[in-house]
């Protein structure tokens, strides 16, 4: 019973600020309820017994990744973003994209395949240990998608620098080596010059 | 699982690309030289001696690793052969334009080594998440190339088409996917048919909705209508060698996995497939051949011809016999050679100043290098299906694999098409050899890039007289 009622509360919240990223027209508000959403997340993860996992979202996603993603969107200090325009002109092809899936996944997705009658729970041993398990098989089943995944992330990085760096750039620093270096004839050229009027 | 000397021999492919790229990493960061020579050889040679090694594995048995997560075949070993020639080509030809327009080709010989071992990788899964973790790790760099002009507005437009329609696509594969294990409790591809052969046709239900959004995935990136939005306009953004090697590699990889996904694993639900796959091939043949009659951009006309051979592709495999297979092997095979070498010629005729790309630019080819519009001129026909040359033994593959299995329909909308299709295959030669020049300036090439569009060109002829030793191979893999 306990369980249900927080479920239902964490989903609610989760639906609603799904909605509300996508909805709100300020990109920090956006950002902000993508964070929400994570959090609202996390507690439905936990109840589904990958505790270790939902830990991680809310380390590693709120704590690390949308904060960063802040960082740059108020760095970015983007205003509101004006509703775009045509929303209305596309509005009932939207529609009626959404009422054909929605109307597929009810047909397919009704409770006599996803029930818990269908699927009991798997039963979990008594020292069972969530963050074990996931090790193991991360290192042994899931081996190669794992050294692939790294490759992968290998890839974000050059992505990024190959698209942001603009080649080294001369830097306005003084040399003080080269400012003692110096030599006189390097400064000062003697010039001689006729006399402006012959007197 | 254990990992023995046989798991190294038998991913040499793979491992090669891996070790080189992070070499190369450590090149290009401490290389003063702006063309990166040494960078690209070594990348080149990376790719030369994957694809040598993947030859060597043609003839082995078939190899099942990481516990059954991947898949080593003679029909795998012989895609990755084609695949990393494929790549090898598409950097070489890339190396000039690259440097010519200020990009960098040091990131450039990177982006395409990691492509590379992406689609090395797809073409090998035989597991839901290998097959999404390759399938990232072959659209990722390849997002980030279309974007490397990056004083080009167009660039970076089709840049962002391509990463976002990709995004969607690879949403809409994961969903898939969940539904999948959600319906066998499996992502082995081939526990997931196993599975399959003993539930009842009551719950198929879910696993077929998870394929469709998987299938949609896939035919994505294959470029299949109604999911070939963004083909146009990524083609005509992206630089021409980008373009080139969007047309050709990824094609083969996510065909090789389609191969897998729909026949292999899935024995006895082909019919299940059937009505889809016609909607997709039908529309794909004409809306690619009707709207490419309208282009007057080469590069947009090609990406249009692209979806229209994918119908053709998707047409044979409707056909569900092996004869049908084996033609829509021999015509992916055949495709993404023309293609190569097409956009490939784009990117030559470009380097000599002025980006070609419109009819325009292509106006009196034959005064400026006689040689090159040959070879233009032996894509075309083959693209069109001209007999001598190898597009028209594919065609009638196709056509043959049709009439076999009574879709006689099929067959003849599809020579329809062909027919309007040759319309614009044609005017491409007409403006090469018929119009005058507006630009004499002639074009010259280096020995390498020579070499390898006249193999490129003279391939599409050889195998268009000598079809027998592609079709057996075909016929010995997919058969």
């Amino acid at each position: 019973m306990i369980q249900q009622v927080i479920f239902y509360l964490f989903a609610a919240l989760l639906i609603f600020s799904g909605v509300r990223v996508v909805a709100s027209r300020n990109p920090v508000h956006s950002a902000l309820f993508l964070v929400l959403a994570f959090v609202a997340a996390a507690p439905l993860w936990i109840m589904a017994g990958a505790e270790f996992l939902g830990l991680v979202l809310v380390f590693v996603y709120v704590g690390a990744v949308m904060t960063l993603f802040l960082f740059v969107v108020m760095m970015l200090n983007l205003d509101e973003v004006p509703r775009s325009k045509g929303f209305v002109r596309y509005l009932p092809f939207g529609l009626i994209i959404v009422g054909l899936i929605v109307t597929l996944m009810l047909n397919v997705i009704d409770p006599s395949h996803f029930s818990l009658h269908v699927n009991a729970g798997m039963i979990v041993p008594q020292h069972h240990s969530n963050t074990k398990e996931l090790g193991l098989m991360l290192f042994t089943q899931y081996l190669l998608p794992f050294e692939l995944a790294g490759a992968l992330l290998i890839v974000a990085i050059i992505s990024a620098i190959g698209l942001a760096f603009r080649g080294p750039r001369a830097r306005k620093v003084q040399d003080p080596s080269a400012q003692i270096a110096v030599k006189r004839n390097e400064r000062v050229r003697l010039v001689n010059m006729e006399a402006e009027k012959k007197s | 699982m254990k990992v023995t000397a046989a798991t190294f021999t038998n991913l040499s492919p793979e491992w090669i690309l891996l070790g080189v790229v992070t070499l190369l990493m450590l090149i290009v960061a401490f290389s003063k030289d702006k063309k990166q020579y040494l960078a690209v050889t070594v990348a080149a040679i990376a790719l030369g001696f994957s694809a040598m090694c993947a030859f060597y594995h043609m003839n082995e048995t078939n190899q099942v690793m990481f516990m059954g997560q991947y898949l080593i075949t003679p029909l795998t070993s012989f895609l990755k052969f084609l695949t990393c020639l494929l790549m090898l080509a598409g950097l070489l030809y890339g190396r000039d334009f690259i440097t010519s327009r200020n990009m960098q080709p040091g990131e450039y010989a990177i982006l395409i080594l990691f492509s590379t071992l992406g689609m090395l990788a797809l073409i090998s899964s035989n597991s839901l998440i290998v097959f999404y973790v390759a399938l990232e790790l072959l659209s990722l760099p390849l997002y980030a190339m279309v974007a490397m002009e990056r004083n080009s507005g167009r660039a970076s437009e089709a840049a962002m088409k391509y990463f976002v329609m990709g995004a969607l696509a690879s949403g809409f594969i994961l969903y898939g996917i969940s539904m999948l294990y959600g319906a066998t409790g499996s992502l082995n591809l081939n526990e997931i048919a196993q599975q399959l052969q003993t539930t009842a046709v009551s719950h198929r239900v879910i696993f077929i909705f998870g394929a469709v959004f998987v299938v949609a995935g896939l035919a994505f990136k294959l470029g299949v209508a109604p999911f070939h939005m963004w083909a146009p306009d990524v083609y005509h953004g992206a630089p021409n060698p980008v373009a080139a090697i969007i047309a050709s590699g990824p094609k083969v990889a996510a065909f090789a996995f389609f191969l897998r996904f729909l026949l292999d694993g899935h024995n006895g639900l082909v019919h299940q497939w059937h009505d889809l796959l016609i909607v997709m091939s039908v529309l794909s043949i004409v809306l690619g051949n009707v709207i490419a009659v309208v282009q007057t951009n080469v590069k947009r006309m090609l990406a249009y011809s692209s979806i229209a051979h994918m119908g053709f592709v998707f047409l044979a495999l409707l056909a569900d016999n092996p004869i049908g297979y084996r033609a829509a092997m021999f015509y992916v095979v055949t495709y993404v050679v023309m293609s190569m070498g097409a956009f490939a010629l784009l990117t030559l005729v470009s380097k000599a100043g002025a980006e070609a790309e419109t009819l325009n630019d292509l106006k009196g080819l034959n005064e400026r290098n006689p040689w090159l519009a040959l070879m233009m001129l032996l894509l075309m026909f083959s693209m069109a299906g001209v007999p001598p040359t190898v597009g028209f033994f594919a065609k009638l593959g196709v056509l043959n694999a049709l009439v076999h299995a009574n879709m006689t329909t099929l067959a003849v909308v599809a020579v329809l098409f062909a027919v309007v299709g040759a319309y614009y295959y044609l005017r491409v030669i007409r403006t090469m050899y018929f119009e005058s020049a507006s630009n004499h300036k002639p074009i010259c090439l280096n020995w390498d890039e020579r070499a390898l569009i006249s193999i490129n060109g003279l391939m599409v002829l050889y195998l268009g007289i000598f079809p027998a030793g592609l079709m057996s191979l075909c016929q010995q893999f997919v058969g």
